[in-house]
């Protein structure tokens, strides 16, 4: 079991809207071993969304077995949770999600602060990752004053800053032009060849699709088939 | 380390949206301005009702006719106080805890010099009443017993009605005023008092009791009534003593029985006592009032947080997502309020200084002294207050902010 990073076993997750329930997962199992790079493909309503969410610790299954990096964790509390993804989970969105007022230093800063790191290595290290994705020169920039693509390369160090277990990404490319898309895409890329990063792109583009050495098709809340590629 | 970067995290959040921070502090400042001000003014009128009260002279005790208010068994023929009970009351050998007995009879009359005239209340005084309430002359002579002998027609007049009746107080010795129309020759001159109510010290005129009684006295009133008998102890630790002598001395004289008088006696300490439970009062209501804008600051702080949570449920959620637990996010929103609430409070103790500085110029103005104290007790009474409005008010914005789960936080428009 431990030699996947992400081992999660009959995943379901029912939802209650009004009177109706919906079942947005219905027993979908996933695996993934360290250091490989995943695209989650599916319509809408296949219950990707689902998938990532309870992937990234963001929600509990309602059913099934989830353990990441040698730690079950379907059942934990909510500030275990919170805990589990700042160690374990760096997150990357298609809007950025950066704190508008904040610098770029700060917010790669962000989680380490949540862990409760001495200041001065979280200092040292949010450096280190800023430098790591090329925004050596940007660092004391609010986000407004930088390009789509050096938002979304902020928002990578700050996924990749904490050492993360797995790095979620949804929709990466999905608010850029497609140069700036390309550039991320290569950084994520060069990030896994270099460190061995564990990359999970969540995507309804079949181009990032392409690039990642497996793609998981959700379809019904069910895993489809396994394409090795 | 935590607590910096939280407060540098607020500040940041705060100053983002400066006019709504602004308009948000104001209600606070007000409230906490008014607060401290309503304090700080009550602070000074009890101060100076104690001073004017300890001005009239020290360890007095002031009888007069009538029963004390609120007895409930009525005297069957009450008497009226006299020169002859004033007498009593000074003789050392019954009451030895009395030192000086001064026995007064006022009215009210008109004083005339020239064209000029005014309307003041007369007291008839022996020279016993000089001693007693620490008057003195500036000029001229204090009425003197041989006066009251004489019953003769002359008066010492306060500082006030001469600048009202001769456009000065000096120089007006020796001249004749009409007191109802009967002349009166001016013997002295008050030394002023100041303070609020000794003014009317500095505008009454004094006759000798004699002869008030024979040309001022209403008809129907015994020949030797008196108004009122002030009564010094001989110490501030006789005044008790002083009390009993003379409550003795008067129930004989006036055959009344123990416990039932048909005169009261009061101490300076009874009256001191009184004004400063009035004034703590009502200090009490306006701060209470002042309180009232301070709870609706308090509720303006609730909503512009309720509404901050609002438009940042997203950030909550990328908080969140990124590790922060709920208490993360509880520090953070509490640490906005209370940081409003503060500010506010600080600037509203400049507020309120400023308040206390304008009432005590305007009070100036109008020729009373009123200092406003604004106690350090006070300042951080009101800043730790403010804190705690910032707190209670700020706690259930931050707790929804708090329970936000990450996921719905995050899908958030």
């Amino acid at each position: 079991m431990t030699e996947y990073v992400v081992d999660a076993q009959d995943l379901t997750k029912v939802y209650q809207m009004g009177n109706i329930e919906v079942q947005a997962l219905r027993g979908a199992s996933i695996q993934i071993a360290p250091s490989e790079v995943v695209s989650i493909m599916g319509p809408s309503g296949s219950g990707k969304s689902t998938m990532m969410n309870i992937l990234g610790c963001l929600d509990r299954p309602s059913s099934g077995e989830y353990t990441l990096d040698g730690e079950l964790v379907s059942n934990l509390s909510d500030d275990r949770l919170s805990f589990i993804r700042n160690e374990k989970v760096g997150f990357i969105f298609q809007n950025f999600n950066l704190l508008k007022l904040t610098s770029a230093l700060d917010n790669v800063e962000l989680p380490m602060r949540y862990s409760g790191k001495p200041s001065r290595k979280v200092h040292e290290k949010a450096k280190a990752a800023l430098e790591a994705v090329g925004l050596g020169d940007r660092m004391h920039h609010r986000p407004n004053e930088l390009s789509g693509g050096q938002q979304q390369r902020v928002a990578i160090a700050r996924a990749l800053v904490n050492d993360p277990a797995i790095i979620l990404a949804d929709e990466p490319t999905g608010a850029l032009d497609s140069k700036s898309g390309r550039e991320v895409m290569e950084l994520l890329l060069n990030l896994n060849k270099e460190r061995g990063t564990t990359l999970i792109f969540v995507t309804h583009d079949p181009n990032i699709a392409a690039m990642t050495q497996r793609v998981i098709h959700l379809r019904d809340g069910l895993v489809e088939d396994l394409q090795q590629q | 380390m935590k607590i910096i970067l939280s407060i540098r995290e607020a500040l940041n959040s705060l100053t983002a949206s400066k006019l709504r921070s602004s308009l948000t502090i104001l209600g606070i400042v007000i409230g906490v301005g008014a607060v401290i001000a309503m304090l700080a003014i009550g602070r000074g009128a009890t101060s100076s009702v104690t001073s004017s009260i300890n001005s009239i002279g020290t360890n007095l005790i002031f009888i007069s006719s009538g029963s004390p208010s609120g007895s409930t068994t009525k005297v069957t023929n009450p008497k009226q106080l006299t020169l002859d009970d004033a007498e009593a009351l000074a003789n050392t050998l019954a009451a030895p805890a009395i030192s000086t007995v001064a026995p007064i009879v006022t009215s009210r009359a008109q004083i005339t010099y020239g064209s000029e005239s005014t309307d003041v209340s007369v007291l008839g005084i022996t020279a016993a009443y000089a001693t007693v309430t620490s008057e003195s002359v500036t000029e001229g002579t204090f009425i003197t017993d041989a006066q009251n002998t004489g019953k003769m027609t002359v008066a010492v007049i306060g500082p006030d009605t001469a600048k009202t009746l001769f456009g000065a107080s000096t120089g007006v010795v020796g001249k004749v005023i009409h007191i109802n129309g009967q002349s009166f020759h001016v013997v002295g001159v008050l030394k002023a008092k100041g303070g609020s109510t000794s003014s009317s010290q500095d505008t009454s005129v004094l006759i000798p009791i004699t002869t008030a009684q024979a040309r001022l006295m209403h008809f129907g009133e015994a020949k030797n009534a008196v108004d009122s008998i002030e009564v010094q102890a001989a110490s501030s630790d006789k005044v008790t003593e002083a009390v009993d002598q003379i409550t003795n001395i008067l129930n004989i004289r006036h055959g009344t029985a123990v416990g039932v008088n048909d005169f009261t006696v009061r101490t300076q300490a009874d009256i001191l006592s009184t004004a400063t439970s009035i004034t703590g009062v009502l200090t009490l209501f306006l701060g209470g009032i002042a309180g009232i804008s301070l709870l609706v600051g308090g509720i303006g702080i609730m909503n512009i947080m309720l509404v901050s949570v609002t438009e940042r449920t997203r950030e909550i959620g990328l908080r969140k997502a990124l590790g922060a637990r709920r208490s993360d996010i509880l520090v953070q929103f509490l640490t906005e309020s209370i940081l409003l609430g503060l500010v506010g409070g600080l600037i509203g103790v400049l507020l309120a200084w400023g308040i206390t500085s304008a009432v005590q110029v305007i009070a100036a103005a109008s020729s009373t002294t009123l200092n406003p104290q604004i106690g350090l007790d006070s300042v951080l009474l009101a800043t730790l207050f403010s804190m705690a409005v910032g707190l209670v008010f700020g706690l259930y914005p931050a707790n929804r902010a708090a329970s936000l789960q990450p996921v719905e936080a995050l899908r958030f428009e």
